[in-house]
């Protein structure tokens, strides 16, 4: 190759040339002498050809990328774990900053602006959450759930946790595996509370029946996989704390605004995702989750996160921002550490960071006024269809439950039939929760205007009649 | 080139918790059409107003712009060695943020997203050629979830077996990275952990000690953090087969040997590959990240689901029926937008770039040991070792300290003064006294390098001459050098401002006065 | 102000530049000096206060070459402690004695395992100490690598950033060592201090993780272990959080014995063993010692060749930190029974438990 390639410095001839005479090495090949001739490959690596220009290189991409058509030219009503908020254009314009985008691990100092940037997505998340310890985020809510159920057997040696029925299918499974499978010793046994059918809240009775010295943890959501808020927090905390369980709670943040945060009713760790913060859906690569509790050391000397701490510097009056507790981690105790520890979501968290802010108390009540709003406007819309109903028609926040089981008609069928008009349905709900018959999800956020939930439903009568 | 003190921007920005009025807003939103009050069901309503900034969408803007620019990292030259530092092509960038990325949602159905489908088969197709293996999954988060998500897929082998009982230890290397023993004790294993014997690696014998019907997998990197290829992996991997186990490449240190050896031929059954260090997905100071974790036919029925398939009729779309599927170590398919960035940076080097890439990342570290060798103070590990070094190699500074009771802390600290972060250490446990590791791979230029050993040079002789300017070192940065010690603290630690408020307020009571 | 006692061993180190295995007593003292040597131990002390300097800490030291002058030599303004007419070992215990009594925050002494051992028996675990190796035989794990970092490591823990913990004491027996026998004994366990390592990531401090695994390992031993069967515990601080956890407070410097988790018989001798042996299965459970690695015949010669012919090498179990045998160079362990026969049989690999549910694999050298 003549041309040197932009992305390698020295690939000038030349400068090879001059870096093997320094070290007075005859060749490259001859650096590899560590790797037996017998581990080498004995062909070439067929991969398809270079495109070393970036016009190329664009050209290529658009091609492929044009193949996708997405919620920005559609209509979408997909929530289920990953939602469509707005995204403030400044939080791009931050995380795509080269400063952070290509950050790893300098110092304290180096990285000061960075740090303080993590400092501030976990001082505002603890304002919504009312947690006054927050750590580093997760990979996604369904982790963090799992890495908080571990927590919680760590502190209480115990093996059984109790979970809602109606759990989003996705961050069960993740549950599940952080909780071990059938056979390892140490696995935590994940057990299902029933939900009623009447309004979708907790089944007390059944979780009193499925409490008691055994359970580790009651894990519960607000807004639930099915957008309900559970109204019964505080009783099942009860139980739950009399019964010497911890409570988790899973919430999406950008619901506090206008829902009482978990530890009002009792919550001793908060979970949730970071996604609807701020963070582009990139096909569920905007996930991220987060761990936060009271402030107290028998949590925090059980987190598996990284954590920033504000420090001074040796300068009077300076904030500074510093790993704190960073030895309980992996990083520091290998397999004796707290779960493991590594890549994160950590440019996510800026975004997140940048979203708070801009939001400010009133931004996150408006907002969730909004959702509120334009959510049940939708509702009662779809419900007046003929053959449609709404499961549970109020008491949910951004998500509910469309039943299509009178129409004769499939989910799959409406949703096919919808994409045809340029709309994404709502999330099948038939084969995850076969009681509820055909139903399917949908998520209505501040995203859709008015005349969007009109057009769903004329399309909705349209294909229906 | 020559090493010249640089000065890093000091905004003095204080906590953003600081900041804003009452009244001001950074976003605002339509009003809605009904009522919203009455939607809120009973206890439920929030009672007091979270505690956040009021500021305007410029002030919030400005704010972290300034907190961007008290960021060293790659502004300088960051040889950050195990991570593996590379351009990160910004034509990606702005790829990732067009709707056709940004806005997809997961559960879109497959006929809406065929081009990132096909992107993501087509780089499995890529990471299958590299490696050898027969399928490969994007789910996993990280390099550390890659490495759990074989110990999901070796409980799931092993329990398809009547073995998962039997079968409960995972053997790694006190120098592979710690996410390998952590996730397997996560995932429920005993770890067997070998020791580095003289030639810098585990001994053959050692591993045979330790395999036993109780294997369940070996994980293990090769070449280590040290520049040291384990010539004998090929008989590693065979007695961990003979024995029953699984043989898991940790392929964290690809960038040295990707286009000459395959881990497949090499006799693993998995691998990892971590596409935001060696195929050019952005650090993002740690993700979004993704581990794409690699296997044998053999395991792959048992991997995460669901995986991205070619239909016959050469559509894409997802296979999520597969009963022995281990089930999910994450939501949804995986960071497909750091996926898309691998498969640019893939197609933009081709197999002959990929392969100059490792050559000139071995040849540009062995060009930098020559130098930094020569620079009094620092030692290199294994120093008996003749051989040429892979893509890094860890030294040490304890001549350093030990003539001037100043070590690598403090070295780097003030490195930083010239525009040089300062380098990664060691994972633990340090074998390496003051250890560190720097690791220039294919991006950095010959200057880059003779600029980070003649600023490395000139520290360690300020260590000598002035060495209390090193000790209080940095003097350029944002803020002077943290109290580490408050952080480990509980009376006084604080990882949110709420607490910092509750904890210090008298210490800032008596500031205020 | 912290304070700082310093105690300089003046003769510390002599006998080894001229090949005695050590200076202790004054017979070996005179035929050290016969043969030209030279005292060092001043210069090193002094090296090591050196870093202390910036501090300015109140010094309390014993009078002239015991610390008076390496205080000197380095700068240090210090208060002279009086220890009277004593010379040798008894004048080291008389100027730790008189600082303890003068409130010091710290004790730091230049010697070797000797010296160590007589600051040991007046201080106890009283007061932190600390040893600028300047020494023959430094078996104890009281020292610092060398005088620079013993300052540092001092300098650290009079400015709040350095934590104790408990180091083993040994020493060998110099009339054994001269006639070429090797043999040691742990003395006891003093509080030292420890310089939290730096961790890379924010460079914040690390605990030393190997604590709390132990201490959870004894608790599971405790539950493995099989009724009717007999645990032969060695000598040691890992040991004795068996012993702890077994509901004993054990023999810190000997074996003890448990059987169906109660002690059976303390600080037993060879023969005791080997009649107990005679009753009932057992196992023997060994720590490792610091820094030289070794597993048996330092300090634990009760588990003698026909002891250990009996047991079988596998019924020995061996407990040790991780961070402890990663920092052995080379990654070796050592016995030394004093047979070569049964040293040559127990070579090989051996599986160490670190914490529960993890092992090493560590070679024990031929």
């Amino acid at each position: 190759m003549t041309i040197a390639h932009p992305w390698m410095a020295n690939s000038v001839p030349a400068i090879k040339q001059a870096m093997l005479r320094e070290i007075g090495a005859p060749s490259i090949e001859a650096l590899f002498e560590q790797i037996p001739a017998e581990h080498r490959t004995a062909h070439d690596f067929a991969l398809p050809p270079a495109l070393r220009s970036e016009p190329e290189l664009r050209r290529h991409m658009l091609s492929l990328l044009r193949k996708n058509t997405s919620c920005e030219e559609n209509l979408s009503f997909l929530g289920a774990g990953i939602w469509q908020h707005h995204v403030p254009a400044i939080c791009d314009e931050i995380a795509g900053r080269s400063e952070f985008l290509t950050s790893v691990w300098g110092t304290a100092m180096s990285d000061h602006g960075r740090n303080q940037a993590w400092f501030e997505f976990a001082s505002q998340l603890g304002e919504l959450v009312a947690c006054d310890f927050v750590g580093l985020p997760v990979y996604s809510w369904g982790c963090a759930a799992g890495n908080a159920v571990r927590l919680a057997s760590r502190l209480n040696g115990r093996r059984r946790v109790l979970v809602p029925e109606w759990m989003d299918p996705e961050r069960l499974a993740v549950i599940r595996q952080y909780c071990e499978p059938e056979g390892m010793p140490n696995r935590i046994a994940v057990e299902l509370v029933a939900q009623r059918a009447a309004d979708g809240l907790i089944d007390l009775d059944d979780l009193r029946t499925k409490l008691n010295d055994g359970v580790t943890a009651v894990y519960f959501e607000n807004p639930g996989f099915l957008g309900i808020i559970e109204t019964q927090g505080a009783e099942i905390a009860r139980l739950a704390h009399a019964a010497g369980a911890e409570v988790i709670v899973g919430v999406d943040p950008i619901s506090l605004g206008v829902l009482a945060p978990p530890p009002d009713y009792g919550a001793d760790i908060v979970v949730g995702t970071t996604q609807t913060l701020g963070a582009h859906m990139s096909a569920g690569g905007g996930a991220g989750g987060f761990i936060a509790s009271r402030d107290e050391e028998r949590y925090a000397r059980e987190y598996p996160t990284l954590n920033i701490s504000i420090t001074t510097t040796r300068n009077p009056g300076e904030h500074g921002f510093a790993l704190s507790l960073s030895h309980q981690s992996s990083y520091g105790m290998r397999e004796q550490g707290k779960d493991w520890t590594g890549n994160s979501v950590y440019l996510t968290a800026i975004a997140n960071a940048v979203y708070m802010s801009l939001m400010g108390p009133e931004g996150f009540a408006e907002l969730g006024e909004l959702v509120l709003a334009r959510s049940h406007d939708a509702a009662r819309r779809l419900d007046a269809i003929p053959g449609v109903s709404v499961r549970w028609k109020s008491g949910f926040f951004r998500e509910f439950v469309v039943d299509f089981s009178a129409t004769g008609r499939s989910v799959a069928q409406v949703n096919a039939a919808l994409l045809k008009r340029g709309i994404f349905g709502g999330k099948d709900l038939s084969a995850d929760i076969p009681a509820l018959g055909q139903c399917a999800l949908f998520a209505v956020t501040e995203v859709h205007a008015p005349e969007d939930i009109a057009r769903l439903a004329t399309t909705l009568e349209e294909i229906l009649r | 080139m020559t090493a010249k003190l640089i000065h890093q921007a000091r905004w003095n920005e204080p906590v953003v918790m600081e900041m804003g009025v009452a009244g001001r807003r950074g976003v605002v939103f339509p009003q809605p059409e009904t009522d919203a009050a009455a939607l809120i069901p009973a206890g439920m309503r929030r009672r007091t107003k979270p505690a956040l900034p009021e500021m305007t969408e410029h002030d919030v803007l400005r704010h972290y712009l300034h907190l961007s620019q008290q960021v060293l990292g790659m502004m300088g030259v960051s040889l950050f060695g195990t991570c593996t530092m590379k351009y990160n092509p910004r034509l990606s960038e702005a790829l990732g943020l067009r709707p056709q990325m940004a806005e997809i949602h997961p559960l879109q159905p497959a006929a809406s997203i065929q081009g990132l489908l096909e992107i993501v088969h087509n780089f499995d197709l890529i990471l299958r050629e590299l490696s050898g293996m027969d399928q490969f999954v994007f789910q996993a988060a990280g390099g550390a979830d890659a490495a759990y998500t074989h110990t999901c897929v070796t409980r799931g082998y092993f329990a398809a077996k009547g073995e998962l009982e039997q079968r409960n230890e995972i053997i790694t290397s006190i120098q592979a990275h710690p996410c390998n023993p952590a996730t397997a004790a996560t995932a429920g294993f005993k770890v067997v952990t070998l020791m580095l014997e003289e030639n810098g690696y585990p001994s053959i014998d050692a591993l045979k000690a330790a395999l036993s019907p109780r294997t369940a997998a070996l994980m293990i990197n090769n070449p280590d953090d040290m520049g040291v290829y384990n010539p004998q992996i090929r008989e590693w991997t065979a007695l961990v087969k003979q024995a029953g186990g699984l043989a898991f490449y940790d392929h964290a240190n690809f960038n040295g040997v990707m286009g000459r050896i395959r881990a497949r031929e090499l006799g693993f059954d998995a691998c990892m590959f971590m596409l935001h260090k060696t195929f050019g997905g952005p650090k993002g100071g740690g993700g979004p990240a993704v581990g794409a974790y690699g296997c044998s036919a053999e395991l792959a029925p048992f991997l995460p689901k669901p995986l991205v398939v070619k239909n016959s009729d050469g559509s894409y779309g997802l296979d999520d029926d597969r009963p022995q599927s281990v089930g999910k170590v994450r939501e949804f398919l995986g960071n497909l937008h750091i996926v898309m960035r691998a498969y640019a940076w893939a197609r933009a080097m081709g197999a002959d770039g990929i392969k100059e890439a490792a050559d000139l990342a071995v040849l540009a570290n062995n060009y930098m040991e020559k130098k930094l060798l020569a620079i009094p103070g620092v030692a290199r590990s294994n120093p008996e070792a003749k051989t040429w070094r892979m893509e890094m190699t860890r030294y040490g500074l304890g001549p350093l300290k030990e003539e001037t009771g100043l070590g690598v802390v403090e070295v780097g600290n003030r490195m930083t003064d010239y525009g040089i972060d300062a380098p990664w250490l060691s994972h633990e446990p340090w074998v390496v006294p003051e250890p560190f590791t720097p690791e220039a791979g294919e991006l950095w230029s010959k200057e880059d390098i003779d600029l980070w050993c003649e600023v490395l040079a000139k520290v360690c002789d300020e260590a000598r001459q002035d060495p209390e300017l090193v000790r209080t070192a940095p003097h350029n940065a944002p803020i002077g050098r943290v109290d580490s010690e408050a952080p480990e603290d509980p009376a006084r630690w604080a990882t949110t401002w709420r607490a910092y408020q509750r904890k210090h307020a008298a210490t800032r009571a008596r500031a205020a006065e | 102000m912290q304070r700082l006692g310093v105690i300089v061993n003046p003769i510390a180190g002599m006998g080894g530049r001229v090949g005695l295995k050590g200076t202790d007593g004054p017979a070996i003292l005179a035929r050290a000096r016969e043969l030209g040597a030279e005292p060092v131990s001043g210069a090193r002390a002094a090296r090591a206060l050196a870093e202390l300097r910036r501090l300015g800490p109140a010094v309390l030291a014993a009078p002239g070459s015991m610390g008076e002058q390496a205080c000197a030599a380095a700068g240090l303004a210090c208060e002279v402690v009086e220890t009277g007419e004593a010379t040798g070992a008894a004048a080291t215990r008389a100027a730790a004695r008189a600082m303890l009594g003068g409130g010091v925050d710290l004790l730091i002494f230049a010697g070797g395992d000797g010296t160590a051992r007589d600051v040991l028996a007046e201080v106890g675990t009283q007061l932190p100490i600390l040893g600028i190796p300047t020494g023959v035989k430094m078996h104890s794990a009281v020292f610092a690598q060398n005088p620079a970092a013993a300052g540092r490591v001092a300098a650290a823990f009079l400015e709040g950033r350095a934590a104790t913990q408990e180091a083993e004491v040994m020493d060998l027996d110099e009339d054994a060592l001269r006639q070429g026998r090797v043999s040691a004994r742990l003395h006891g366990v003093a509080r030292v201090p420890q310089e939290r390592a730096l961790m890379q990531a924010g460079k914040s401090g690390a605990a030393i993780p190997d604590e709390a695994a132990l201490e959870a390992l004894a608790r599971r031993m405790v539950t493995e272990m099989q009724p009717g069967r007999l645990y032969l515990l060695g000598c040691g601080t890992t040991m004795r959080r068996i012993k702890r956890a077994l509901g004993f407070a054990g023999t810190l410097m000997g074996v003890d014995v448990a059987l169906d988790g109660r002690l059976l018989a303390a600080d037993v001798t060879e023969a005791q063993i080997l009649r107990l042996l005679d009753q009932a299965p057992a196992t023997a459970i060994l720590g490792v010692t610091g820094g030289q690695g070794f597993l048996l015949g330092r300090g634990n010669q009760q588990f003698s060749p026909a002891v250990l012919r009996r047991l079988g090498r596998e019924n020995l179990v061996v407990v040790a930190g991780q961070q402890k045998l990663a920092a052995l160079d080379p990654a070796c362990l050592h016995v030394d029974t004093g047979e070569a026969a049964l040293d040559a049989e127990l070579a090989g690999y051996i599986a160490i438990r670190t914490a529960p549910d993890r092992s090493a694999m560590l070679r024990i050298a031929a």
